[in-house]
């Protein structure tokens, strides 16, 4: 239980700090931008509390908005994808991996499944921060791309951080 | 109440996720200057588009009295308008010399009616006999003729243009001195010709040679009244006619003189016993 919360606090300093000093800079362009930090989000256990679930996301989004300089979105962002991430692990799990206590990785689940979970959450975090940064639908042609572009980028990141660390499944 | 528990558990990943995005939302727009900006521009624009709605189908209810009220409006200010003023004031500026008296004096007039396409045409000007103005006077405009007085009421006085074909007019040539008598409206009805007739044959008329008042009738002499278009008309007898191209725009006529001759019933009456004698 220990090792559980020190790995899950570990990921999410590392991932935050990492976000600020290193992927702020990066970027393609203004078309797209990478958001990694939201894999510690993803990597929460999935046998989570919904509460703690959102209120730690609602957290980790106000921290990186208070470097960002945009208070409120990435927490918008990052509620949106908390729901996004209920919704997606009760259509997709049984009912007894719900009571697993591992982070939902490459180690636990199968590299398409997680290929698709990663996907899907970044592009309704993104869909989220970048309609939230525009607050407006003109140029809504421009915003999409960049919104999709982005999703790309974010994805291919979480794939290979996961790739790197990820532990073979203990079972 | 035990429903209720029962409706918010179930779907409390939702009300959760209302609650967080609500609040994130609460932040964006009050701590982002150009979300803040944006969010009040909106909401202030579909008030002001209801309050618009509002107003233009209140505008209907009220489109009788609105209608009554500007049209009233617009009587008043029309009769504030300086053309419908009647103009009383006049200038008569007459140079006093003791070695010469003067003859002719003027009053200037405004042109309130006007015509040029009839076959005998008429003016309308804003003097009369209050002013002086008496039937048979002659009227000039700063660029040439424009007729003789043929009525007179108190405030108005009607011209008989020298587009009439009964105005006849001395004229003379301003080389020659000959002098013949000015009509219009013998082959054509131009507005911008006229016929001199009676001049002798024998004259040289040049052409371009100008066409002035002799002198003989109401006008003063020396006053231009066009120019020689063209020479080699004749009617069969022994004397020229010769076609004239009238200095003055009928069509634009705004201002005129209305010319007072002192010794003009003088002359009158003295010409009338020459009558009498034949």
């Amino acid at each position: 239980m220990t090792k559980l919360l020190l790995e899950n606090l570990l990921r999410f300093l590392l991932l935050i700090l990492a976000q600020i000093f290193l992927f702020k800079n990066m970027g393609y362009y203004n078309l797209a931008a990478p958001f990694p930090y939201i894999m510690a989000l993803m990597l929460l256990p999935v046998r989570i509390s919904k509460g703690l679930l959102f209120l730690i996301a609602f957290l980790t989004g106000l921290t990186i908005d208070t470097f960002y300089d945009t208070l409120g979105m990435h927490a918008a962002a990052c509620v949106t994808l908390a729901w996004v991430r209920v919704i997606f692990m009760n259509l997709t799990l049984q009912d007894d991996d719900h009571d697993s206590l591992a982070s939902p990785g490459i180690g636990q689940m199968s590299f398409r499944w997680f290929l698709i979970y990663a996907f899907v959450l970044s592009f309704f975090h993104h869909l989220t921060l970048y309609l939230l940064e525009s607050f407006t639908l003109n140029n809504i042609l421009f915003t999409l791309t960049s919104i999709v572009f982005s999703c790309i980028f974010t994805t291919i990141l979480i794939v290979l951080f996961e790739l790197i660390f990820y532990r073979r499944k203990k079972r | 109440m035990r429903n209720l528990w029962i409706f918010i558990n179930r779907y409390g990943t939702f009300f959760l996720f209302i609650l967080f995005f609500g609040i994130a939302l609460i932040l964006v727009v009050r701590n982002n200057t150009f979300q803040r900006a944006s969010a009040l521009n909106s909401s202030n624009q579909i008030t002001g588009k209801a309050y618009q709605q509002v107003d233009y189908f209140k505008g209907y209810l009220s489109l009788n009295e609105t209608n009554l009220a500007l049209s009233k409006e617009n009587a008043t200010l029309r009769a504030l308008l300086k053309g419908s003023n009647y103009n009383n004031h006049l200038i008569t500026n007459i140079v006093r010399d003791s070695l010469q008296e003067p003859q002719y004096s003027y009053i200037e007039a405004r042109v309130i009616n006007n015509s040029i396409n009839q076959k005998n045409n008429y003016l309308t000007v804003n003097r009369g006999s209050k002013h002086g103005v008496k039937k048979g006077m002659g009227v000039i405009s700063s660029t040439g003729i424009v007729g003789i007085v043929l009525n007179v009421s108190e405030n108005f006085s009607t011209i008989q243009s020298l587009l009439h074909s009964d105005t006849r007019i001395s004229a003379s040539l301003a080389k020659s001195q000959a002098f013949g008598s000015l009509v219009w409206g013998v082959q054509a009805y131009d507005p911008k010709k006229a016929l001199l007739r009676d001049i002798p044959n024998h004259v040289k008329v040049e052409k371009n040679e100008q066409v002035i008042t002799s002198g003989f009738s109401l006008f003063p002499p020396g006053i231009v009244i066009g120019t020689v278009l063209e020479t080699g008309l004749t009617s069969g007898s022994s004397f020229l006619d010769i076609s004239v191209l009238l200095n003055n725009d009928f069509s634009t006529l705004r201002y005129v003189y209305i010319i007072i001759d002192r010794y003009s019933e003088e002359k009158e009456s003295l010409e009338v016993k020459n009558l009498e004698n034949d």
